[in-house]
């Protein structure tokens, strides 16, 4: 089957947002995009519908974007990661009985999956996960969005396996903290409900 | 007696390897008994849910 080149581009910003969200770097997602089109149009016989359109580039953008990250060769380094990050978080959460702290005890969040149809939703949650510092960030986003095992993260940036485990209990503590306030107790909710 | 701290790291790590058994069980026990920890575990899973939801939703849309 032929792939029309507009239904490829309907799925750009998609594609965009989640490279920029790997990369962070507006020429390597250009690139990535680039060649994830280049990719698709070559490989269209091997596209057989079996999956949607998007799984099927999505596929194939995954593999670009691990080849850039691969290619950029940015190791995490480890004194950059305790510089770029503090250590000082779990203090402000919890007592020195390791309790939580009053205004820091986690509440409810009510009805929280019914965020996942509202787009205004989505728009804070990748701006969370930019908000993140960058190397947390994309050590969770090859986690979560990449799909790769955390031996395999931590081989990959020479990491050690608590180290991996604590930055992304680091980055899921940070993203909790900040869907908290942007979401789920400020505005952004409140509006997008009524 | 696990604390806050140790099982709100423990809730991370529950998305990442599997427990052992004891480290499961402590962690059922203490969330059962504290509701800070019981939102906050919650709160993790969204975010991973959430994850998986990210990209799949605008398809939905079109």
């Amino acid at each position: 089957m032929t792939i029309d080149t507009s239904v490829l581009n309907a799925l750009r910003p998609d594609m965009t947002r989640f490279a920029y969200l790997l990369l962070r770097d507006q020429h390597a997602v250009e690139d990535v995009i680039q060649e994830t089109m280049l990719t698709a149009i070559e490989k269209q016989d091997g596209f057989k519908n079996k999956s949607s359109l998007k799984t099927w580039l999505f596929s194939i953008l995954r593999n670009k974007t691990i080849d850039a990250l691969r290619r950029g060769k940015r190791e995490v380094n480890i004194s950059t990661l305790s510089n770029d990050e503090d250590d000082s978080f779990e203090e402000v959460l919890f007592n020195h009985h390791g309790a939580w702290n009053l205004e820091t005890k986690p509440n409810a969040w009510s009805n929280p999956d019914a965020s996942f149809e509202q787009k205004q939703f989505w728009s804070v949650f990748d701006a969370c996960l930019n908000h993140l510092p960058a190397q947390t960030s994309r050590i969770f986003m090859m986690r979560e969005f990449l799909e790769f095992e955390v031996e395999d993260i931590c081989k990959e940036l020479s990491l050690t396996t608590s180290n991996c485990w604590v930055i992304l209990h680091r980055a899921r503590t940070k993203l909790r903290l900040c869907l908290d306030t942007k979401w789920f107790s400020g505005q952004g909710f409140q509006a997008s409900r009524s | 007696m696990m604390n806050c701290k140790e099982a709100s790291q423990l809730m991370s790590q529950e998305l990442d390897r599997k427990l052992s058994w004891r480290e499961a069980i402590t962690l059922k026990l203490h969330v059962s008994l504290c509701d800070g920890c019981a939102n906050a575990r919650k709160q993790v899973n969204f975010i991973h849910q959430a994850c998986k939801h990210a990209f799949e939703l605008n398809e939905e849309k079109k």
